[in-house]
């Protein structure tokens, strides 16, 4: 079978294998990504096809381009010898095709002169067509890594891999830009970061002909994401002056923004613990962030005061009006707390996901004290990845489910977690992350 | 609000939750400070979707929603479709589409039947919120 290389961004590395994982499984492309590893741009995979392989890599938010390999060496004389012996029954097909030649080092860097040099070195391969700096038929690309920089010799680094590859197709990085939210007419405080949004949304597999849905939809940066892969997306949030925005800048004219309002089908007001999706309603992703108190305190529906509805009668105004028909009431509200929140996310997600639906949504933890049991499971849910994104002392973590088919009813729910619910995240936020507080419970809830 | 998301919400009102009559949520009774205000508005079609989500539609709520909203044209049991691009599906389907997609509510009320609770939709986007006395 053919060899491709995938050239990957050297960013959000823990979340790349999980990406492309997804659009395998999205575009039903057989792929062994088990050589993915963290420290290197460069995945060398085997694919049916050219076909496949651009497929494989065309929503990609974290894969620069693909190439079919023509050859590999750790030196230049050992590439030259396998791109000779790889190859040598394709140079008739590329003789008189327009072309170009391209070098990418990583971790180390050529002069123009060595380039030229470099490009040179493959004259053996017989190309008469015209060369085309722009638009060319085929680009080759000469792609070499270097060793970490620990390892100098003789003041130059030491290559580790050179690939010689045909370019065959690039990944969506460009519309990072396009989404970026410093561009984006409608956005608050809790927007989420473009590139995550989309690499979210990959993971969800939000494709044609499906339905998202975000439950803490704020300024809809999920939606837009997920509808710009195609899905029909909808989103929900308890601010409903999010959800609105002003007549000129909402959710809705950021679609038009990005020319995808077909894909939106709506946006409403409701606590997540009062959701009105019906029960036998099924959607094939949960996308989302769930609010975790430190730019908005997390509430939910209720009084604080627990006396305070005791006798189930709705409020009167002084003249005798029902308060909550009134079009400015605002209901009251209380806090809740973020585990729960989860805790009811995945039980709402295990009865509406599609059988092998996905829940992606993202977690901040403390790195103080970060361990396994903080990651919220279900019996119908299972965890397929727990990517992280690391800041000082916290990190933030995309944390994706599938729900398993509903014929294996040997795990089916046994009703509400029994977690033992610790210290909120908000807490150690604004504690800075320094002493545990062993009386938490009284300030936080 | 849509068509198509009028067929999957319900009362959110914990007590009403098990009951029948806490879906669909009724337009039978309009408040005279918000009245019922429908609008077509395009979008593109995309047979794909339809045939997705037709098997998730409730039908007889469907059917109670359009009644309400002035359409009894549709008809009495759902269409069982097979191959969404072929030929003789082609109306049908953007039938479906027109209804459920293009149809919007601009504003309006819903009332749901079980506890007579009245959710607001303003500027095409619904209120589910609750009022203190009815949340448990």
């Amino acid at each position: 079978m053919p060899e491709y290389l995938i050239l990957l961004a050297q960013k959000h590395e823990s979340f790349r294998k999980t990406e492309l994982d997804a659009l395998a499984e999205l575009e039903q492309v057989p792929v062994d990504l088990s050589r993915h590893d963290v420290n290197t741009p460069l995945l060398y995979v085997t694919l049916d096809s050219e076909e496949d392989a651009r497929r494989l890599i065309r929503r990609s938010i974290l894969v620069r381009s693909i190439f079919e390999v023509w050859g590999r060496g750790d030196s230049f004389e050992r590439l030259h010898e396998d791109v000779k012996r790889r190859t040598s029954h394709l140079w008739p097909r590329y003789k008189d095709v327009s072309f170009k030649f391209d070098v990418i080092s990583y971790r180390g860097s050529r002069t123009k002169e060595e380039q030229r040099e470099i490009i040179e070195s493959f004259s053996y391969v017989d190309f008469e067509g015209p060369i085309r700096m722009r638009n060319p038929e085929e680009v080759f690309t000469i792609i070499e890594e270097y060793n970490a920089p620990s390892v100098p010799i003789n003041d130059r680094r030491v290559l580790k891999d050179i690939c010689f590859g045909r370019f065959i197709g690039d990944g969506q990085r460009d519309i990072i830009d396009k989404y970026d939210l410093k561009k984006r007419k409608y956005i608050g405080t809790t927007s989420f970061d473009a590139e995550l949004a989309l690499i979210s949304s990959n993971i969800g597999l939000a494709a044609p002909g499906k339905l998202v849905y975000d439950p803490f939809a704020g300024t809809g940066s999920f939606l837009v994401a997920a509808s710009h892969f195609g899905a029909m997306a909808f989103g929900s949030d308890i601010d409903g002056r999010q959800i609105r925005g002003t007549p000129n800048s909402n959710i809705v004219t950021n679609y038009t923004q990005y020319n995808v309002k077909s894909q939106f089908l709506d946006t409403f007001v409701c606590d997540f613990t009062h959701n009105p999706i019906r029960p036998s309603f099924r959607l094939d992703a949960i996308i989302c962030d769930p609010p975790y108190g430190v730019r908005e305190g997390l509430k939910v529906l209720g009084s604080r005061n627990t006396e305070r509805y005791a006798d189930r009668l709705p409020t009167r105004l002084d003249n005798g009006d029902l308060s909550h028909l009134q079009l400015d009431y605002i209901p009251p509200k209380k806090p809740y707390h973020f585990d729960a929140l989860l805790d009811d996310l995945l039980f709402f997600a295990a009865d509406h996901l599609v059988d092998n639906g996905r829940l992606c949504c993202w977690m901040p933890t403390a790195n103080e004290d970060y361990g396994e049991r903080d990651i919220p499971m279900h019996p119908n849910l299972k965890l397929i990845s727990n990517c992280v994104q690391e800041f000082n002392k916290w990190s933030r973590r995309l944390l994706t489910y599938s729900r398993r088919p509903r014929n294996c009813p040997s795990l089916e729910s046994s009703g509400k977690s029994s977690r033992v619910y610790k210290e909120q995240f908000r807490d150690k936020y604004f504690r800075g992350f320094a002493q545990p507080k062993d009386d938490w419970e009284e300030k936080s809830l | 609000m849509k068509l198509l998301t009028a067929n999957f919400v319900q009362c959110t009102v914990r007590a009403c939750g098990s009951t029948p009559d806490c879906f669909p949520l009724h337009f039978d009774q309009q408040s005279p400070d918000i009245p019922l205000e429908l609008a077509h508005e395009d979008v593109d079609y995309s047979p794909e979707f339809i045939y997705n989500i037709l098997p998730r539609i409730e039908w007889t709520a469907l059917l109670t929603t359009a009644r309400e909203l002035g359409n009894t044209q549709l008809p009495e049991k759902k269409p069982e479709i097979e191959n969404p691009h072929a030929p003789e599906n082609e109306q049908l389907l953007k039938d479906l589409h027109t209804l459920l997609l293009e149809t919007q509510i601009i504003q309006g009320s819903m009332r749901c039947a079980n506890c007579g609770h009245i959710y607001f939709i303003r500027d095409s986007i619904p209120n589910f919120l609750l009022p203190g006395h009815l949340v448990q």
